[in-house]
């Protein structure tokens, strides 16, 4: 599975950090998020996915790869 | 469970669509939503779509190969217009029944909107499309609210070259929920930008033509927004036998009834975490109540108090607000970073004698975790504030 983020929508809220904290971190300067994990390993899913559903910008997508 | 209906098609019900089917229910799903859109995003509505920045489908929640992985039911255009608790059935408007093991309501909220006609609100895509036809350079505004999002659409107005007039009732913008001193923070913003902002008038009737004021005067315009905040969306639960006041009152699991949960700008529920009763009209709210009413409808046994820490976000005049916690009712705002005059601060709001929550402009996101952290552990003020 292959994590995206689609930037311009990202709000910054931190959301993602905060659930998948191994997997998303955000910038310094704005709090755009950014992946630092693209392709998380299986034990990681769970949190990404969580990530997907409470993101209030909709900017992750989660894909099969 | 086999068969759970979730009323409301839009972020919260989205959010709890998504927990039941990754937590693995597989049973029946149907989502009710009475508008024709599948689920989208309102936040953008204010910002980039009513400044055109952004097509419309770019508010889409999910994609189409995303929503149709979660095999949903979806009855879309069409509301809700009954509960039955006893017999677990939801009626809908065009007179079909739906029953139900398990129920979520989100049924969200609807624009506030004053006396008279031709005035536009700002809640729905197409409330959001057919505004900004409306707006461009030399075109008058009239904002009637100075609200987040009278803020955030008259930011929007102004940078495409409309005129714009903001009438507020408060004597400063937004006092009862960010405290007066940030209210003037916001005040100036508009006043940088060239908006006739005026405090103090009560509007008591719209037309196409612009608004009356309770003195009799008349605001000339050529749009009219009216934005005065909202109603959660409870009518059709009218002798249902749920508890409705200012939202569907839930306990601390969000739940309503046995076998009914609330989730989103519809819900009131007790927050733990506050000790208070809230009912929160934040998007993230939506999507983290979702997935709480979802996960403790499924799990009974399992279940958790819904106790979180509130966010909220607004992006006016180029200003990135963002507030966590609990801000309304305050006793004491104080700024602990920066000077509210350069636009660049945080600051703390007391509850009793724990930091409430915090409100900032200017700071990075990742600057304020640690002060979301402190409201979540209940810290004191005086620690807190130092």
């Amino acid at each position: 599975m292959r994590v995206e983020l689609d930037e311009p929508k990202c709000v910054a809220s931190g959301q993602c950090v905060l659930t998948a904290p191994e997997v998303f971190d955000q910038r310094d300067e704005d709090g755009i998020a950014f992946v630092t994990d693209e392709e998380p390993a299986p034990d990681s899913l769970d949190a990404v996915r969580e990530a997907v559903a409470i993101c209030p910008a909709a900017a992750i997508r989660l894909t099969e790869r | 469970m086999n068969r759970i209906v979730i009323v409301g098609a839009s972020a919260a019900g989205l959010a709890a669509a998504e927990t039941l089917r990754r937590d693995g229910y597989a049973g029946t799903l149907t989502v009710v939503g009475d508008e024709p859109h599948a689920p989208y995003d309102r936040p953008p509505l204010s910002k980039q779509v009513l400044s055109a920045e952004w097509a419309p489908d770019r508010v889409a929640l999910r994609a189409p190969d995303e929503l149709d992985s979660l095999k949903l039911e979806l009855r879309l255009g069409v509301a809700a217009a009954g509960l039955d608790t006893a017999d677990r059935s939801v009626r809908l408007a065009d007179g079909r029944v739906l029953t139900y093991d398990g129920l979520i309501v989100a049924t969200g909220a609807r624009a506030r909107r004053l006396p008279g006609e031709g005035a536009h609100v700002l809640r729905t895509l197409d409330d959001a499309l057919t505004l900004r036809e409306r707006i461009g350079p030399g075109r008058r505004l009239v904002v009637v609210g100075a609200g987040f999002l009278g803020a955030e659409a008259a930011a929007v107005a102004r940078k495409l070259g409309a005129q714009v007039t903001v009438l507020e009732p408060a004597p400063v913008p937004l006092a009862h929920a960010v405290g007066e001193e940030v209210g003037r923070v916001l005040s100036r913003a508009h006043l940088e930008r060239g908006v006739d902002l005026r405090t103090g008038v009560t509007v008591t009737e719209v037309s196409r033509d612009g608004v009356r004021l309770a003195d009799g005067e008349v605001v000339e315009a050529d749009e009219v927004l009216v934005a005065v905040g909202s109603r959660p969306n409870v009518e059709w639960l009218a002798g249902s036998g749920l508890t409705v006041g200012d939202g569907v009152v839930c306990d601390e699991y969000c739940e309503a009834a046995p076998g009914v949960y609330a989730a989103g700008d519809v819900a009131r529920w007790h927050n733990p975490l506050f000790g208070v009763g809230m009912r929160i009209e934040h998007r993230t709210n939506a999507a983290e109540q979702g997935t709480a009413a979802a996960r403790n409808l499924l799990g009974p046994r399992t279940r958790k108090a819904f106790a979180p820490v509130p966010y909220f976000w607004s992006d006016q005049y180029g200003m990135r607000i963002q507030a966590y916690g609990y801000l309304r009712g305050a006793e004491e705002v104080r700024v602990v970073q920066g000077d509210l005059t350069e636009g660049r601060f945080v600051a703390a709001y007391r509850r009793g004698e724990r930091l409430g929550g915090v409100l900032a402009v200017g700071v990075t996101p990742k600057a304020l975790r640690g002060w979301r952290q402190r409201i979540a552990v209940a810290t004191s003020w005086r620690e807190a504030v130092g």
